[in-house]
């Protein structure tokens, strides 16, 4: 379904991502973990488009990505809540839900789509008229989510979903995205440094360290090992 | 030959610089003709205004329209004292500078407070408005016919029969020198630094101790003192000032100049200085080859600002310190070579900016 | 009233695509010539109307293609210089195509005031539809972008381009869509005030400047306060230019301007939330 290969991206002279190559098979939950600075954003950000990979391709569903543009790569089905979640806050809570589905033009399904979004996120209905400015780290972390979901998408890459929320909002979180991924077959790339987290609702698991992939493998394997716990994922 | 390292340099270096550049220039205004002299006056009140929008736009990162608006205080200040009054010449041109400064001040102090296009447009009242102000106070300020300006009389042990051309061209030099150096130096001082860092990131500037408002208050004092000056000679060059003379147009052209000569670097500025002075020329030889009528004439200078303008900012997006040397190759070169060669001169102008950058290197251009 | 159509041509690309238009007047001016020569061949007021306002589209969208996309993504600086020589440039090409002499243009209804009873009032028929027009342009706008989903992708692209993109918004086309809306709106400004003002290749400067001022003092987020902010302008210049003599009405513009900003640096009607820069 979603194959990467050779992925090379740099800033300038600073690389990021040096070679990566992964596979991901449909309605698979697969972590991406690795410290700071691995290079997890610079992986997502080339996928959709958000940086010109240098080299390498990304085909999705037979797709190649790296040579669309962000909104072209958005109708292919891929949806990107991007680190630090990308609320716009001069909106409003459902003016910032309705964009993520806006490109769709089936306009019945939208209005359905929305009100499913409240029904997951209660919080988000209860705001619905107020700037997304005023909501609080979790519920702009819902918002983020549930606009991504409202495009309704085959693929869904969700960067550093917990970052900053308490930890019973970090539970909720990771509850959400394993009841998507069962309900509706969705293909999850779940970057995260909370890999503990991570890989306990995930199947699969790639661990990226300064811009290569030095594990691949079942998220469990993964979990299980504790030299490479301790010397990447720091728990 | 004024290359950026130049201006990190101490003082010493910026006065040998200056002195060395004087003489020679002193030398060649003897062998230039009267006209070359008015010209070279001209292109130097053009320098330093241009030096001093490029200290507030390039430096401290704030956007004035209204630099057109100072020069003209700085040239009703001359006329009014140096032609009326009879007064001194330096102390005429110190003061022009001093009022354009007060005048830099309160509009500063509102500027400090506005940001991008807010600031841009509270200055384009300015310009627009300021010229309006001598229609009202017509017994002093001349109304729409405006004052007349006499040229400086050489002093005397010059003798009698000293071109007043040469004497102001002189003059003119002088003051550039003593602007520019005063300038690289306070670009190089703690100053300049601050400036930078205002420009840059003002928040983190207010954090590290620098007063933002003030230091932005001090970039627009120092930028209209610059103005004046150059308004001053400007009105000594042109003999007459007048409304017509200081309106928006002029402020754009000062404007061009910046960004052509390159945001920020004084050695720009008079490259951009030559240029307004120049581009008017080429596009008056352009038109006549084309034996274009009076009105599309009259307005191809103004039409060649625009496309300047924006071929030069879409040419050299990152800003124009790398290319602009180059460019200034290029223009120097077709300087040197004179505005004789008429018509296709003019033609491969806005071009000849551009293509240094856009085939990466080599000033040299057909 | 008409520069509160101006203003609202300002406030449009402002808040489509943070860029300020300096050429907005010049390119109004422009499109009324436009509309002058369409009259000249023998077209009724409101064929030239129609024509000139699809030119200001497509001479809108034109403009945002190829002289403003390049400075998008650069500082704010490189656009304002942009629009600045976009000004010159149109200014000198109108004079170039149109000569510099000085235009009259038909008013579509009388301007003699109205009667009230048996007194003239300072209200003509053509002060009416002007302000018709420009109150069912300004009501169109604050629908548009209120109630659609178009005006949604607008100010999102506006507000978060890198965002939008990732929504699946074609930011591109709605960059272009907002300066060809503003130029539409601009340009109907420039055939409305046409008729009181004379046109000539360079008297925009004043019309422009006031239309920022109004613009700014209203706020250039919102279109409401743009048309106060242009009506309010008209009556304080009026007023300024009466009592002190009409040299003194730019000068006057500066003043509101600053005093206005010293006191509210975002505009009176702006809501937004402070931006951090
Ligand atoms: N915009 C940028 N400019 C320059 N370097 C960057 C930029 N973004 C990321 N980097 C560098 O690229 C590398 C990978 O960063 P990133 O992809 O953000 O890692 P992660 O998300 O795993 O923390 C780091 O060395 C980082 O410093
Ligand atoms: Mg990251």
């Amino acid at each position: 379904m979603l194959e990467v290969s050779d992925l090379r991206v740099a800033y300038g002279a600073v690389s990021a991502l040096d070679g990566v190559s992964l596979s991901v098979g449909p309605g698979v939950t697969t972590a991406v973990l690795g410290a700071n600075g691995a290079g997890k954003t610079s992986l997502l950000r080339a996928m959709t488009g958000m940086v010109r990979a240098k080299s390498g391709r990304v085909v999705w569903k037979g797709t190649e990505l790296t040579r669309l543009a962000s909104e072209e790569i958005v109708r292919q089905g891929v949806a990107h809540v991007p680190e630090g979640r990308g609320v716009i806050q001069d909106l409003t809570v459902e003016d910032n839900l309705r964009l993520g589905g806006l490109w769709r033009s089936d306009r019945e399904d939208r209005r359905k789509a929305l009100e499913e979004m409240y029904e997951f996120f209660p919080a988000l209905r209860e705001r619905r008229r107020r700037s997304a400015y005023t909501l609080s780290g979790g519920e702009r972390q819902m918002l983020a989510v549930g606009r991504a979901l409202m495009a309704r998408p085959e693929l869904l890459l969700l960067d550093e979903p917990s970052l900053g929320l308490a930890p019973i909002i970090v539970a909720q979180i990771m509850e959400l995205v394993a009841r998507l991924s069962a309900d509706t077959g969705l293909t999850v790339l779940l970057v995260e440094q909370n890999a503990r987290a991570a890989l306990s609702i995930s199947e699969r698991a790639v661990v990226l360290s300064l811009g290569k992939v030095v594990v691949e493998g079942a998220a469990a394997d993964i979990a299980a090992d504790e030299e490479l716990r301790h010397h990447y994922l720091g728990f | 030959m004024l290359s950026a390292g130049f201006l990190r340099r101490p003082l010493v270096r910026h006065l040998v610089i200056a002195v060395v550049l004087v003489v020679v220039l002193f030398l060649v205004t003897g062998i230039l003709s009267s006209y070359n002299n008015f010209q070279i006056a001209l292109i130097a009140s053009y320098v330093i205004a241009v030096a001093g929008l490029s200290l507030l736009t390039g430096l401290n990162g704030q956007i004035s329209l209204g630099h057109g608006a100072f020069m003209a205080v700085g040239a009703y200040t001359t006329a009014l004292l140096e032609t009326h009054q009879h007064w001194p010449l330096a102390l005429v041109l110190a003061l022009s500078a001093v009022t354009a400064a007060a005048a830099g001040l309160v509009t500063g102090l509102g500027a400090a407070r506005l940001r991008g296009p807010y600031l841009a447009g509270a200055t384009l009242a300015l310009a627009v408005g300021l010229p309006e102000l001598t229609i009202k106070f017509t017994s002093t300020l001349g109304g729409e016919s405006g004052l007349p300006v006499n040229p400086p009389p050489p002093v005397s042990f010059l003798g009698a029969s000293f071109d007043p051309n040469r004497y102001l061209a002189w003059v003119s030099i002088l003051c550039v020198a003593v602007t520019l150096v005063l300038l690289a130096n306070l670009v190089t001082s703690r100053f300049g630094r601050d400036f930078r860092a205002v420009r840059d990131d003002e928040i983190a500037a207010s954090l590290s101790g620098i007063r933002v408002a003030g230091n932005q208050v001090l970039a627009f004092v120092v930028s209209a003192a610059c103005a004046g000056l150059g308004g001053a000679i400007y009105a000594l060059a042109t003999g007459i000032v007048n409304p017509a003379g200081f309106t928006l147009v002029l402020s754009i052209a000062i404007l061009t100049g910046t960004v052509i000569g390159g945001l920020g670097t004084l050695a720009g500025a008079v490259w951009g200085g030559i240029l307004l002075v120049y581009l008017p020329r080429w596009s008056e030889s352009l038109s006549n080859g084309f034996k274009l009528n009076k009105v599309v004439s009259s307005n191809l200078s103004l039409g060649l600002y625009g496309v300047v303008l924006i071929v030069v900012i879409l040419a050299f997006p990152a800003g124009l310190q790398g290319g602009v040397r180059q460019a200034g190759r290029a223009l120097r070169s077709r300087f040197m070579s004179g505005p004789g060669s008429s018509g296709s001169t003019g033609a491969a102008a806005p071009a000849g900016v551009s293509t240094p950058v856009a085939s990466g290197g080599g000033g040299e251009t057909s | 009233m008409v520069y509160a159509a101006m203003a609202m041509a300002l406030v449009l690309i402002w808040r489509a695509t943070r860029v300020v238009n300096f050429a907005q007047g010049a390119m109004a001016m422009f499109s009324t010539y436009v509309a002058v020569s369409v009259i000249d061949r023998g077209g009724d007021y409101w064929e030239a109307l129609v024509v000139a306002l699809a030119f200001g589209f497509v001479a809108g969208a034109v403009v945002e293609r190829v002289l403003v996309r390049p400075v998008e993504s650069k500082p704010p600086l490189n656009a304002v210089i942009v629009t600045l020589g976009l000004l010159i440039l149109v200014e000198s090409a109108a004079a170039m195509i149109w000569g510099d002499s000085v235009r009259s243009y038909p008013a579509r209804f009388s301007q003699t005031g109205l009667k009230l009873g048996s007194q003239r009032v300072a209200l003509s028929p053509f002060d009416l539809y002007i302000i018709g027009a420009v109150l069912v342009v300004m009501a169109g706008l604050v629908i548009l972008f209120r109630a659609t989903s178009l005006g949604l992708r607008m100010r999102a692209s506006a507000f978060e381009p890198e965002v939008a993109r990732l929504l699946g918004v074609r930011v591109g086309r709605m960059l272009t869509l907002g300066w060809a809306l503003a130029a539409v709106v601009g340009s109907l400004g420039g055939i409305l005030v046409a008729p009181k003002v004379f046109l000539d290749p360079n008297n925009m400067d004043d019309v422009l400047v006031y239309a920022f001022t109004a613009a700014i003092v209203g706020g250039l987020d919102s279109p409401v306060g743009a048309l106060v902010g242009g009506v309010g302008m008209g009556l304080s210049l009026s007023y300024v230019g009466g009592y002190l003599g009409y040299s003194l009405e730019t000068v006057g513009a500066f003043v509101i301007l600053i005093v206005v900003l010293m006191v509210r640096p975002e505009g009176l009607f702006t809501t937004t939330t402070p931006r951090r820069v």
